[in-house]
This record gives C-alpha cells, sequence and structure tokens, in this order.
C-alpha cells in the first residue's frame, strides 16, 4: 500500500504537477494546517471503528450525540438579534419566530455586557447600538412580552452579568405563570474566553469563577433545564487564533469550569449534563468539520477518563455554532451569503445542535431584516433543499475527514497538557499564554494575506466595484427613550425595599454565599443592573488587563 | 543623526473588546519602522486625547466596533483642538458604515480604513501624508 502509494505520487502526481511547471505544491488550511495531496487507508493505519467512532448516540461520540441526529430532530436555527430599544427588538423576534426561526438568542447592547447602566458616562453613543439596551426588569419584561417561555428557548450572550439577566429571566418566566422547572435556553457565563479573546470583563478571575460556580449550582436545584454556561470558543477564533487553538483553549477553559465546580463540592454528575459549548464555523469546510467531530470525542473522553462521570449525558459536548464574523468582507457584500452559506454546511455536517447564520451586511453595522431573512434561509436550504441531512455524518470513514480528526485531536491535546502543566487556564492567563497564542496567529495570518499567499475573493484577488448597500440604523431617539424609562423606573419602585436587597447582596458576597436567590431578590425589586454589578464590585474589585500588542 | 521615528497613538474608544484589528495594525506599524503605542480597551475620548499630547504623536488610529463612532469622534476631534493637537492626523477603522465616512471627513478625520483594508496601505498612507 504504502510503496504504492509513493509510485503514484511520484511517477504521477509529482510528474503530472511539473508538466505544468508546478515545483512545490503546497497546501495548507486558513490555519496554516499542512494537507496533503491525497489520504488513503495507509493515513488510518490503527484505525479501529467501534474505538474511534462507534455509532452516533454511542461513546465517544465522534459521529454525534444522539442516535437520531437531524431525523429526530433538526438543529435549532437561532439567530443572535437585538437592538435598539427592548420594544424594537420585541418585534423582531415576533417576526424572525414567524418566520420560522425555533428558538430565540439575546444580543445585549455593549453597556449591558459590560454591566453598566445606559446613564453611565460610558454609555454615551452606545445605547442599543450593538445589541439591545437592557437596564432593569422593566425592559426584560418588555423584551419577552407576548413570547410564551415555556414553549421558547432562549439564548443569552453575557458575560460578567449573567447571573443578573439570568435572574431576570427567570423573574420574567414567574410572571408570566412560568415555573422555573419548566424554562429552557442558555446563558453564555463563560468569563476564561473574555480574559483571552472578547475582552468584556468586570471582575476579577477568582470571584468571576465563584459566581460562574454559583450558576451552576443553583442551576441544578433549580432551574434543571437550563444550561448554565456555553464554554465559547468562537471569540477565540474571532480573536485569531488557528482552529486547533479554538479548539484546544476552549476544551481546556470546560476542563478549568469543572474543575472549580469539583472544588466547590458539586458532583460532577449533578452539573456535567447543563455544560454547553459554542464554536466558530470558518471558511475551511474539511478543517471545521473535523474540530467539531474532534471537539466531541476529547470532551467525552475528557468527562470519563479524567473526571469519572458516570452519566453518559455528562460525556456529550452538546454545542452551537456560528458563522464566521469576521470571515465577511465589506467589498461586494453579497458574496458573504455565500461564505455562509459553506460555513453553515460544515456545521451541520460537524453534527451541531443549534446554527446562527450571519448576515451579508455585518461588515458594516447590525443586519437589516432582509438580509437576516437571507440568512435564516441559508439554513432552511440546507435543512431541506441540500439532502445532508439524509444521512448521519455523512463524511465519517473519510480517510481526509478521520485522519484531520485525529490530527486536531492530538494537536489540542497537546495544548491542553502543556496549560495543565501551567497550573490551569486561569493561571495561563494570568501568564497571557493563550492572549498571546492568539495574537501571534492573527498576525501570521495577516501577513500571509497581504503577501497573497492566502486569497480572499473580491479583497487581495478579483476585486471590483459594488453599489452601497442599505443597512439597519439606530434611531436615534432610542438613547432618550431608554434613560427616560431607567429614570421612571428608579422614581416609581420601592427604593427601601431596593436598598435592603443591595446590602443583603453585599453581605451575602462578603460571606461567600451562594449569590443566585440575593441577585434574584435584588431584580424583583427593580434594582439596576449597574446598581446590582457596582454592589458586586465594592466586594470583588476589578480586573485590569495588562496592555500588550 | 537618525531621522526621527514616525508616532502613532492606536486607540481603542467605545465599549467594545474586539481588538484583533488595533493589535495587528500595532505590530505591523512597527515593523514598519513606527513608534507605537497602544492604549488599550475603552479609553474614553479625553483620555486619548490627553495620551496623544503627552506622548507627542504624528497619528492617531482609532479603532472602534462598537457603532458609537459618530458620537466618539466629534468629541475626540474637538479635544484636540481645546488642546491644541490640531497637527495631529486622525485615521479610523473598525466597522463604519460608508455612509458616515463623509461626515467623518468633514469633521477632520483625515481617513477612513474598511475591513479588508491591508496594513500595508496604511503604512503607505503614514509614509505619505507625515513629513
Amino acid at each position: 500500500m504504502k510503496k504504492d502509494y509513493k509510485r503514484w505520487k511520484t511517477n504521477h502526481y509529482l510528474r503530472g504537477l511539473k508538466k505544468i511547471g508546478i515545483q512545490d505544491p503546497h497546501h495548507t488550511t486558513i490555519s496554516g494546517k499542512e494537507i496533503k495531496e491525497l489520504y488513503t487507508p495507509h493515513d488510518l493505519k490503527d484505525f479501529d471503528y467501534e474505538k474511534d467512532l462507534s455509532y452516533p448516540g454511542e461513546y465517544p461520540y465522534t459521529r454525534g450525540i444522539h442516535p437520531t441526529m437531524y431525523h429526530g430532530r433538526l438543529w435549532t436555527m437561532r439567530q443572535f438579534s437585538g437592538f435598539g430599544s427592548a420594544e424594537d427588538t420585541n418585534q423582531r423576534y415576533k417576526y424572525l419566530l414567524k418566520q420560522g426561526q425555533t428558538g430565540l438568542s439575546v444580543a445585549f447592547h455593549l453597556p449591558t455586557l459590560m454591566g453598566v447602566d445606559s446613564d453611565h458616562p460610558l454609555a454615551i453613543g452606545e445605547i442599543g447600538k450593538c445589541g439591545v439596551a437592557i437596564d432593569s426588569l422593566a425592559d426584560m419584561e418588555i423584551l419577552f412580552d407576548g413570547i410564551p417561555l415555556d414553549k421558547i428557548t432562549t439564548s443569552m450572550t453575557i458575560n460578567p452579568p449573567a447571573a443578573v439577566l439570568w435572574a431576570m429571566y427567570i423573574a420574567v418566566a414567574e410572571k408570566q405563570g412560568v415555573s422555573p422547572k419548566v424554562i429552557s435556553g442558555t446563558i453564555q457565563n463563560d468569563i476564561l474566553k473574555e480574559y483571552i479573546a472578547q475582552k468584556t470583563f468586570v471582575f476579577p478571575p477568582e470571584p468571576s469563577m465563584k459566581l460562574i460556580v454559583d450558576t451552576f449550582e443553583y442551576g441544578s436545584q433549580k432551574v434543571p433545564r437550563w444550561n448554565t454556561i456555553s464554554i465559547s470558543g468562537y471569540h477565540i477564533r474571532e480573536a485569531g487564533s488557528t482552529a486547533v487553538q479554538e479548539l484546544a483553549f476552549t476544551l481546556r477553559d470546560g476542563i478549568e469550569y469543572v474543575e472549580w465546580a469539583l472544588k466547590r463540592g458539586l458532583n460532577i454528575d449533578d452539573f456535567a449534563p447543563r455544560l454547553s459549548f459554542f464554536f466558530n464555523s470558518h471558511n475551511d469546510f474539511f478543517e471545521e468539520i473535523a474540530k467539531f467531530r474532534a471537539a466531541r470525542r476529547i470532551w467525552a473522553k475528557t468527562m470519563r477518563e479524567r473526571f469519572r462521570a458516570k452519566n453518559k449525558r455528562s460525556w456529550l459536548l452538546r454545542f452551537h455554532t456560528q458563522t464566521s464574523g469576521v470571515s465577511l468582507m465589506a467589498q461586494q457584500p453579497s458574496n458573504n451569503v455565500v461564505r455562509v452559506a459553506i460555513q453553515a454546511l460544515a456545521a451541520v455536517l460537524g453534527g451541531t445542535q443549534s446554527l446562527h447564520t450571519n448576515s451579508l451586511d455585518e461588515t458594516y453595522a447590525l443586519p437589516s431584516e432582509e438580509a437576516v431573512t437571507i440568512a435564516l434561509r441559508t439554513q432552511q436550504i440546507i435543512a431541506h433543499e441540500s439532502g445532508v441531512v439524509n444521512t448521519i455524518d455523512p463524511l465519517g470513514g473519510s480517510y481526509f475527514i478521520e485522519k484531520l480528526t485525529n490530527e486536531m485531536q492530538e494537536q489540542a491535546e497537546d495544548y491542553i497538557k502543556k496549560i495543565d502543566d501551567m497550573g490551569g487556564m486561569v493561571k495561563a492567563i494570568e501568564m497571557g499564554f493563550p492572549q498571546k497564542e492568539i495574537i501571534d496567529s492573527s498576525y501570521e495570518y495577516q501577513k500571509a494575506l497581504e503577501k497573497k499567499e492566502k486569497t480572499v475573493v473580491g479583497v487581495n484577488a478579483f476585486q471590483s466595484e459594488h453599489e452601497p448597500i442599505s443597512i439597519l440604523e439606530i434611531d436615534k431617539e432610542v438613547a432618550d427613550k431608554q434613560l427616560d424609562r431607567l429614570k421612571e423606573v428608579k422614581k416609581s419602585r420601592n427604593n427601601v425595599k431596593v436598598k435592603t436587597s443591595l446590602t443583603d447582596l453585599k453581605k451575602a458576597a462578603q460571606n461567600d454565599e451562594n449569590l443566585m436567590p440575593f441577585l434574584l431578590a435584588c431584580v424583583k425589586q427593580y434594582a439596576t443592573l449597574g446598581e446590582i454589578m457596582d454592589t458586586l464590585e465594592e466586594v470583588y474589585g476589578k480586573y485590569q488587563e495588562p496592555v500588550t500588542y | 543623526m537618525a531621522e526621527s521615528k514616525i508616532r502613532v497613538l492606536v486607540a481603542k474608544p467605545g465599549l467594545d473588546g474586539h481588538d484583533r484589528g488595533a493589535k495587528v495594525i500595532c505590530r505591523a506599524l512597527r515593523d514598519a519602522g513606527f513608534e507605537v503605542i497602544y492604549t488599550g480597551l475603552r479609553r474614553t475620548p479625553e483620555e486619548i486625547v490627553s495620551s496623544a499630547i503627552q506622548e507627542d504623536v504624528d497619528v492617531i488610529g482609532l479603532s472602534i466596533l462598537s457603532g458609537a463612532h459618530n458620537v466618539l469622534f466629534p468629541k475626540i476631534m474637538d479635544l484636540l483642538k481645546d488642546q491644541g493637537g490640531s497637527e495631529i492626523k486622525v485615521i479610523a477603522g473598525g466597522i463604519i458604515p460608508e455612509n458616515d465616512i463623509s461626515d467623518l471627513k468633514k469633521m477632520g478625520i483625515a481617513e477612513v480604513f474598511l475591513p479588508g483594508a491591508s496594513t500595508q496601505k496604511i503604512v503607505e498612507w503614514i509614509n505619505k501624508n507625515i513629513k
């Protein structure tokens, strides 16, 4: 076999290339990973179907976490969405649900993401721009008005203030008469990737990790259908990492959360089934599919062997995918529809549980209704027209895909080992390790782009002019209206009770109690997000990032 | 005597933490031989202008992806004028709608680089416009 391969390569492949003047055939993925001209059984010498792949829904879950996969239920089509006021976004949600979207995903504006109110000096110019403005329970009630929280699942992209926004969601559900036992959804709640990549941080690592473990503990007891974390590689990749770095840092983050929860004394099988993941789907089709498959296999092995989880549900890596934002180009924006379709297809072939497809206009602004509809239709075309859902893991057994899956697993495990040796991810972050790896990778990629070693259509090749596209503009009155509502809330609530609830919260933080019940008490009194976060900051302090490049 | 290096302040106004672009540009400008100072994240217009003047820079590069440019950029330009920094050339990049560019240029932003612009183009622009 090996001899035959050599014969073919020398006599036919290389000779053929030479004839047309190609001396050095050299192919790499977008992450710079070398790819061979052909894969054969020789690349899978020790391949063992039962051990390496097994069946869908069976350990190590390489082929998928459910025995039925998309035959039982398609992935959830979940467009990340939020802009302007709670009223504006509520309208968009109702529109998306009417168009066949099957889950909600809340994009908050930056002040909410940072845990400050709309009247904070840092909020100037930001109100309603990058997402929806939420200052208190009053806004949250409007956001979900007329949307039955017992029927719909909601994902909330929120990190340092995740526990507070989750408390608001639980409170809205209760007002609708829906028990916390019934509601389902996800809070992102992943602070480690914030220090590593997205940089939306407030408190230092230690208290941040404590708050996250609080949500694990509270969720497992009171909100059992909620995913209390979405351990995210998305932002790591967007910040410029390679596919392997995304895979490795994300899974090592997952390990870190598990270790901190175990240190609290939680039982692995009580919280691990509610851990969920979130990956990027970038341009390199096969590399992405291999990444998703490797992720499932590494996580299953880690949970079973490293943490001795007994419940099979603890072994499952369930994940959401979003197509890659940085891969979108401002030049010839219509081309972005094609990029998104290819990336979405990779996510589906990789066995994702839910998917967000980006809109073509997102290098300019938040998506217009027309653009987001095309993005949703892209998923529907993949689901209903392409035929890729007819069989489970259609690429399983491909020499190339299996080899690539193995290699990504090995390289990710090397990184995980390295971070273990540093003393864990919090330590590695304090040493600046993942941050530096990511900057290095992103700069290498930029250089490759500028040397035209990598081609981006419409940008460094095949350029042409395009007409300006129409984009979503945020109503200028949104900011004033939001500030008025905030004032009104502060006036009409019982300020004595607000003060008491905040004092209780502070004491609980000082005494290291689980803060969830105290946060619920605060939000129900209409304490604002900013007031709650300020109270916690008095106890926990603020994270200062070292400025480097 | 060696000619003194062109000094560039790369600044991140706005609340977003997207610093990939800013950091790549810092490295590219450094590799092109400029003196680069990076502010770090979430700097107010006051902080940016005072660093620029203190560091005696020739260029300020503003990177913003939050959508707050129409509010924050005019403040920066006004403060520069007030504090005697009108000579400093200000360039910008990030998520900026094409329709906003002409207004930004009217208020004195010298150039706006959209996503996909090469770092080489930015280096060339600086070399051409800073004497």
